[in-house]
């Protein structure tokens, strides 16, 4: 990790990562900001606020109702050496730009032989727990996580998110970035305490692939991401009360995945819980546990996995609080390992 | 059509009201008695209204994330809808899809709250009927926003394509949240997009109900006689933030204050008493229109929530052997509402 020391700030997890994008923008004209609503709203997520008054429309560019054209057209100018970010507002809405997405901004690197880069950060907001339903609730992780060629990150606080970004913007791959709505930070989907931290007021960057563990713990390893991170945390607080004594592993990225770090955790504590918001099968638990298991099996003693069962996100509140994994979710299958 | 537009109008006014209880002083999108976000339609009616009066029940509608006024005008059930938006367990969907998925098969109206793709089913409906020689017709509902979209444009081509009974209805209320028309198209009149599927296209300028009605249905009329499709493009005014809770910092108070000033209720008041309806006949279609609204919003309330268990129900009409159709093969704690 690069220098994080120096004066510290704290922000919500809206402003850090405005914060490095603006850093970004500043020393680099090639970066520019495109997608709907980010521009004179300052994004729907609170995730551009101010940027438009300080680099104008020519650099953070409102943009048609036509992902496929703007998507595509970061992909076309990354691979022309300039540094685009572009929002999809909701993750959700991906299918319609699919393409551009799968297709070209993942592949367009291999197919070239290497040739060809796209440098550009795919940043988009997911997830529930605001009871809008099937088609504006999901975190699709494992989607993006499953195509060959795309960076997948997570941040959780906004020491993450700033970190993180920093490191998107200036990787030369195609880095899509997924921000849980839930710990933007603003008023109209309050964020629980966690995600808001101390973020240092210098730019540091936060290499992919470098899980961190957010609690240690000695019975039971947790490993999860996003939203997800502050209710493991929430659940080890409330096992510590009956002696159980949780290890909270944040992955911050799914692409690189620190399988190490995982590992190392399981090794020492013998018990594997993933927590995910994503849909149960062929996703980001199943992914994670197979890891484990090629890396470590004799030390796996049990395994649960807490995710979306396999159903689309029902709207009214009693069935999303049924297929959302919560705090008693955790407890519960951590308490099953032991 | 003036009650299927004081209907609207009461009823998000009066889900407006149900909405922001329990979200003050801090608006919280998640609290209160209905869910997630609400995108309300005042100021639209007419092209509710004015397009649907022509329509049938075996007539398809396919509605966006703005969908109260239009479900109205179709004729969906009232008070199963309002149950739906309320969660609850009788509504049209069981209270899984809630305020922007809204589908009442009774009368062929389906939602989709992503923009621009109601209009592929449309066409799909457009073509069920031709297949099947009826002369029923659909209509997708669009925004002028949404006709930036690669799904409304690939409709209508294919509708052009294979002389589709459907009609495009795009509600120009110039806004797209934030976004001003001028600033994300060069074409100020949406219809024109027709001109290159060779189709008809044509937009009506002033939020007027009755000029709506007179040229939906002429185009509802040549979808119906098999003459294929058209673009209708209406223009209408946006009253309030694109959807509850939206500050709208990024709106001119002009431009606010001229879309409260052009009431399309008001303009067809006014054409009714010109025609010579009095005032205390329409003051009796508001009341009744007031009774069904309030009726459908208390029914609605007294409704049960659904079971968390319910959940798991409905992935399939036709669950495959291995799965339960009502309970998940593995642990489930939570359900704490
Ligand atoms: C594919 C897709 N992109 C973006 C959105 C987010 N979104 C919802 S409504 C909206 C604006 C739509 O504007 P318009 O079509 O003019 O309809 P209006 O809201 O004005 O009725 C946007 C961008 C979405 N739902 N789906």
């Amino acid at each position: 990790m690069s220098d994080a020391s120096g004066e510290t700030r704290d922000l919500t997890m809206s402003r850090a990562m405005v914060s490095a994008i603006a850093h970004e923008m500043r020393e680099n004209d090639e970066v520019f900001y495109m997608g709907e609503d980010v521009a004179d709203y300052g994004g729907i997520f609170d995730s551009t606020e101010g940027l438009r008054e300080e680099f104008g429309y020519d650099r953070v560019m409102d943009v048609p109702i036509s992902e496929t054209a703007y998507l595509g057209a970061a992909v076309g100018a990354a691979q022309e050496g300039m540094r685009p970010i572009a929002e999809l507002m909701f993750v959700d809405f991906f299918g319609v730009a699919m393409d551009q997405i799968y297709n070209q901004m993942a592949k367009n690197t291999y197919m070239s032989g290497g040739n060809v880069s796209v440098p550009m950060v795919l940043t988009a907001a997911v997830g529930g727990t605001y009871n809008d339903a099937a088609q504006h609730s999901q975190t699709l992780y494992g989607t993006f996580a499953h195509v060959p060629g795309l960076k997948v990150v997570v941040p959780s606080t906004a020491y993450e998110a700033k970190g993180l970004m920093h490191n998107a913007i200036r990787d030369d791959d195609p880095v899509l970035y997924m921000f849980h709505k839930r710990l933007m930070g603003i008023g109209w989907l309050p964020a629980p305490d966690g995600p808001k931290t101390p973020v240092p007021q210098t730019d540091y960057t936060i290499p992919f692939g470098s899980a961190d563990v957010k609690r240690d713990g000695d019975d039971v390893t947790i490993v999860t991401l996003g939203l997800h991170v502050h209710r493991a945390l929430e659940a080890a607080a409330d096992l510590a009360d009956d002696g159980i004594d949780a290890e909270v592993v944040d992955l911050r990225s799914l692409v690189p995945l620190d399988t190490d770090t995982i590992v190392e955790s399981v090794e020492k504590t013998g018990n594997l819980v993933v927590v995910d918001e994503d849909y149960r099968s062929y996703g980001v638990t199943g992914e994670i546990v197979a890891s484990v298991a090629d890396e470590a099996l004799a030390a796996l003693d049990s395994v649960e996995r807490v995710a979306l069962p396999d159903v689309p996100i029902p709207y009214s509140r009693p069935m999303e609080n049924e297929v959302v994994p919560d705090v008693d979710d955790i407890a519960a299958a951590v308490r099953r390992t032991q | 059509m003036y009650e299927n537009m004081v209907t609207a109008r009461h009823y998000e006014e009066r889900l407006q009201e149900e909405y922001l209880e329990g979200k003050q002083p801090a608006f919280d999108i998640s609290a209160g008695p209905i869910p997630g976000e609400l995108h309300l339609a005042a100021g639209q009616e007419a092209a509710a209204a004015g397009v649907c009066q022509h329509l049938r029940d075996d007539d398809a509608v396919t509605a966006p994330h703005r969908p109260h006024h239009v479900a109205i005008a179709k004729g969906v059930d009232l008070q199963r809808m309002t149950a739906e938006i309320f969660g609850r367990q009788t509504g049209l969907g069981k209270g899984k899809g809630g305020h922007m998925h809204l589908f009442d098969p009774e009368v062929h109206f389906a939602c989709s709250g992503i923009i621009a793709e109601g209009c592929p089913p449309a066409a799909g409906a457009g073509l069920a009927a031709k297949k099947r020689n009826e002369d029923s017709v659909a209509v997708a509902y669009l925004g002028e926003g949404a006709i930036d979209q690669g799904a409304f444009l690939e409709s209508l081509n294919f509708a052009a394509v294979f002389d589709l009974p459907v009609v495009f209805v795009i509600e120009d209320n110039d806004w797209a949240i934030s976004m001003p028309k001028e600033r994300v198209t060069d074409v100020e009149n949406g219809a024109n997009r027709a001109d290159g599927f060779e189709m008809p296209g044509v937009r009506v300028d002033a939020d007027d109900a009755v000029e709506i009605y007179e040229v939906a249905g002429e185009a509802i009329g040549r979808a119906r006689d098999r003459n294929g499709p058209t673009v209708l493009e209406v223009q209408v005014h946006r009253r309030m933030g694109h959807f509850m809770g939206d500050p709208q910092t990024y709106r001119p108070e002009a431009d606010q204050d001229a879309a409260l000033a052009r009431d399309s209720i008001e303009r067809l008041e006014a054409d009714l008493r010109d025609y010579g309806v009095d005032d205390e006949t329409m003051e009796s279609i508001r009341e009744e229109s007031h009774e069904r609204v309030e009726a459908a919003i208390a029914w609605a309330k007294e409704q049960p929530k659904p079971d968390p268990a319910d959940a798991y129900e409905d992935m399939f009409v036709n669950p495959p052997s291995g799965v339960t159709d009502s309970e998940p093969d593995f642990d489930v704690a939570g359900g704490d509402d």
